[in-house]
């Protein structure tokens, strides 16, 4: 028992004393990139260093105890069982170390309500799984998804030091600046959380959340969705860019540039194979998670597209795009309006319709899709690969 | 007189399945409970062990996510109410009229009813898993709207077994409440009773007052997947939000419902070989009250992140914080306890030492994940499985392996394999350690709790975490191989075989006759 204690000790001793080691297995939490994340992380430490000596103090008279007052070491018991001193005085020291505690914790906390006075403000969605980051008055929004390659979680590759917490778009931010965040989710509860900023909000549907972040260096910071949100739960990661100005409003630009670059992809003829091709990596991207990738979903929750009378039937491709476009109510399948194009949507029905067997030979383009929004109907001008190529 | 002697005889327990569908006799009752909780321990384990397979490494290899979640979701349901609570019932049963000095429940009929559900209930959740879409997926707090419009069929059934969950306990409760207001012996007062009759009496509030809420929250979803209605749904009027309210104002009190027995254990264990009365006897009645009392009003610390107003979240704090006192007094008065003693090491010792330490360990997370800032870094993370593990596994789990140890000589007549008793201690003890304490690292290097695979920063703990969560399953079958040869024979036991207990459970011969306390004893 005894030996058994102090290996444990001195083990636990180690590996707080040991800052080599600390760095190697990340073993405490990070003291983060804003003055907030500080005041957090210097909570954390105060609070942790109070629970140690108490800790010492207390497990102290209990091994005193055990090594000194055990039976085999003749130890004869005492009969006393009461004092109501010592009982007041081990009442009153904890409240007192509380409050002590209480003051600098309560600052911290109406530091981190208070959201006014921001200079940027991003609005935060959570989807299930991925999230959507629109930054409002700039006329950029964008959905930021998993990058990571299937055949890395599968382990038929091997794993990069990024893995499950790299994103196809980061959502990029200046430093210096006061941002706020208005966090809020479309289907499930979600949390968007990003141990570098000590920031974490959840993102509930039909609420809006207040957080805020003034990063202090540039920087790539990654997060992770931090509450339960369903089954690809562990893969919806956040990657924050941190730039300094400039370098921001520069990618703002970018942004809109290639919503203009969009706009005329959508004017453009597009034939079945372009189609397929792109549907095919939007498919992959945005619906296997549910649909799966062979098409057969997984029913009931998810199911299949393959055979399925929506996917094949030329009297459905109105309801087809219906549902990509505003998703089905109450059911795990979201409204895709917002989250991809027109000719995304496009590819993404002409690769459903003819993948998997479902070899319908029918192409929708992005103006039928456009058409659709204009009028919410199919005007059926849909164009039949095959025949008109013959 | 022969005649008398042949009555009795007919009292005896009836012989084959019969004796354990239609008794009424608390001890039966009582070990029906015990086993029960230890089938459905061990099979919450075994899927605590898949969840370790999978986390063994990064990468997704044994189970999909889909099943992932139906495991951590299955997990928590069973071992909360399939594993703990019933174990303690299962305690409260054998123990509680014989430290009184009552002849059996108050209520014996309706004790029956209340085991007799149980595996009804678990059958039914288990079933579950076999259903198309699976068993429960949202975790064992079931959020909504994870849990209403995005759920599997099986929820339906989810709530049902539920709901007899809650009637089961509720009516164990009431029972627990009538047995130790009505019949305690001449001269027991209250504030004469052992802690663990203490303790299991303000548990029974607990219980009484928390499980209809539950039973609520479930109703609610039941309503809103069947029924057209908006509870949860801000969509239709309602608040995602409310039912985090509604489920942790019960989830509060019940993680207090898991530990409060422990407590009234351990106070009888430590005296005991300690050879020298509970230290604060008075101040530990107080204190249980009191942590009870607070357990009500700190249900929103599970929800600092929900954005709550600024005044909600720093009134939380503080009573959260609170806690930190009585919880305290208890253990400072355990270890005074200890204190100028004259300690041996016996099994149930050395689990209650283990408790005190641990318990304390996951007490100090506890008072870190108070602060609420800090708790925006520690919340859903592996910080907080640490934290609770450790409050339930070495805090109510050990308390229960201790208890056992303490009275399966009562209970069987029998003294068990000392020697293999301490290999179990030892391997649960660093079993234990090696699964959950490198949780706490993980969590605050920013490991999200319930996913099926991770960054390859948290690789080489979760692989420490899985090898000793393999080691703390694998002994827990030693733990049914002690306790089958127990029952089954070994060393006579004598009605006291532990040289410095006390109380009236020590006074009837060894194992307990099948009534006792037929006349009540005189208390001084």
């Amino acid at each position: 028992m005894r030996l058994q204690a102090r290996k444990y000790l001195t083990l636990i001793i180690g590996l707080l004393a040991s800052p080599a080691l600390w760095a190697e297995w990340a073993v405490n939490m990070p003291k983060g990139v804003t003055d907030l994340s500080h005041s957090i992380y210097n909570l954390h430490m105060t609070i942790f260093w109070i629970t140690v000596v108490i800790g010492i103090v207390v497990f102290g008279v209990m091994f005193w105890s055990v090594i000194f007052h055990r039976k085999s070491r003749g130890a004869k018991a005492s009969e006393f069982h009461e004092s109501t001193l010592v009982e007041i005085i081990w009442t009153t020291i904890p409240f007192v170390i509380l409050i002590g505690m209480a003051i600098p914790a309560t600052k911290t906390l109406i530091e981190v309500y208070d959201a006014d006075n921001a200079d940027i403000d991003i609005k935060i969605t959570g989807h299930q799984w991925k999230w959507q980051y629109e930054y409002l008055g700039e006329d950029v929004s964008f959905f930021s998804n998993l990058s990571t390659p299937r055949e890395q979680f599968t382990n038929q590759r091997p794993k990069n030091p990024n893995y499950l917490l790299e994103v196809d778009e980061p959502m990029v931010v200046p430093i210096g600046k006061k941002i706020r965040f208005l966090v809020t989710g479309a289907d499930v509860i979600h949390s968007w959380w990003v141990p570098e900023l000590a920031v974490k909000k959840d993102a509930i549907p039909g609420f809006i959340n207040e957080s805020w972040a003034k990063i202090n260096q540039p920087g790539v910071y990654r997060g992770q969705c931090a509450e339960l949100c369903g089954k690809n739960h562990g893969f919806m990661p956040i990657v924050v860019d941190a730039r300094p100005m400039d370098e921001y409003l520069a990618w703002l630009d970018e942004k809109r540039e290639e919503v203009e670059k969009v706009r005329e992809l959508t004017q453009k003829d597009w034939t079945m194979d372009e189609l397929m091709e792109r549907g095919e990596q939007v498919y992959n991207k945005v619906c296997s998670a549910c649909h799966q990738v062979n098409g057969q979903g997984l029913p009931p929750m998810f199911p299949a597209l393959k055979g399925a009378p929506v996917a094949v039937k030329r009297d459905q491709i109105g309801r087809h795009i219906e549902i990509l476009l505003y998703g089905i109510k109450g059911s795990a399948m979201q409204s895709f309006k917002e989250q991809l194009n027109e000719v995304d949507m496009a590819a993404v029905i002409t690769y459903e319709r003819n993948a998997w067997g479902n070899n319908t030979g029918e192409v929708i383009t992005p103006k039928d899709i456009l058409d659709y929004k204009n009028n919410d109907a199919y005007t059926g001008q849909y164009t039949q690969a095959e025949e008109g190529e013959q | 007189m022969s005649d008398h002697a042949i009555d009795h005889e007919h009292h005896g327990p009836a012989k084959g399945l019969m004796r354990w569908v239609l008794t009424t006799n608390h001890k039966d009752i009582g070990s029906m409970y015990m086993w029960f909780s230890f089938a459905m321990f061990l099979l919450g384990g075994s899927m605590a062990m898949v969840i370790r397979a999978e986390l063994f490494q990064p990468g997704l290899q044994i189970v999909k996510p889909e099943f992932f979640n139906q495991m951590t979701t299955m997990h928590g349901l069973i071992m909360v109410f399939g594993a703990v609570m019933p174990a303690f019932v299962g305690l409260a049963n054998w123990m509680i009229p014989m430290m009184i000095g009552a002849p059996d429940m108050a209520l014996p009929r309706m004790n029956n009813w209340s085991f007799w559900i149980l595996p009804f209930a678990f059958t039914l959740l288990i079933s579950t898993l076999f259903m198309e879409g699976g068993g429960p997926n949202f975790g064992w707090t079931f959020y909504a709207p994870l849990s209403t419009d995005y759920a599997p069929p099986s929820t339906t059934f989810f709530v049902l077994s539920i709901h007899m969950m809650g009637v089961s306990s509720i009516m164990g409760a009431i029972n627990v409440i009538a047995t130790i207001l009505n019949l305690r012996a001449p001269g027991m007062t209250l504030m004469k009773m052992p802690l663990f009759v203490w303790t299991w009496l303000i548990t029974a509030y607990l219980l009484i007052a928390v499980m209809p809420v539950l039973a609520g929250a479930v109703t609610m979803v039941l309503m809103d997947i069947h029924f057209g209605t908006s509870f949860f749904n801000a969509g239709g009027g309602g608040d995602p939000v409310l039912f985090q309210h509604v489920f942790w104002f019960f989830g509060h009190p019940e993680v207090y419902i898991m530990i409060l027995p422990a407590f009234g254990i351990i106070s009888a264990i430590i005296p005991t070989f300690s050879r020298k009365p509970l230290f604060g006897y008075t101040s530990m009645v107080y204190a249980v009250a009191s942590i009870a009392f607070l357990s009500f009003i700190v249900w929103a610390h599970h929800m600092f992140t929900v954005g709550i107003p600024l005044v909600g979240e720093v009134f939380f704090m503080y009573a959260t914080m609170l806690i930190a006192v009585p919880t305290g007094v208890k253990v400072f008065n355990w270890v005074a306890t200890m204190f100028k003693g004259s300690l041996t090491f016996e099994t149930p010792m050395l689990f209650s030492i283990a408790f005190v330490v641990l318990f304390t360990i996951g007490g100090f997370s506890g008072l870190m994940l108070s602060i609420a800032p800090a708790d925006f870094q520690y919340h859903d993370t592996y910080f907080v499985v640490a934290h609770f593990h450790y409050v339930l596994v070495p805090g109510a789990i050990f308390a229960i392996f201790a208890g056992v140890y303490y009275w399966l000589p009562k209970w069987t007549g029998h003294m068990y394999d000392t020697a293999l008793s301490k290999v179990h201690f030892w391997m649960s003890f660093i079993g234990m350690n090696l699964t959950f304490f490198p949780m706490h690292f993980v969590g605050l290097a920013g490991m999200p709790r319930r996913i099926p695979d991770y960054n390859l920063q948290f690789a080489d703990f979760n692989m420490v975490a899985s090898i000793g969560g393999f080691m703390f399953g694998a002994t827990q079958l030693l733990f049914l191989f002690i306790v089958i040869k127990c029952v089954k024979g070994g060393p006579k036991a004598e009605a006291s075989p532990w040289e410095g207990a006390h109380g009236l459970e020590w006074v009837v011969p060894s194992p307990a006759p099948y009534h006792t306390f037929t006349t009540p004893p005189e208390v001084k």
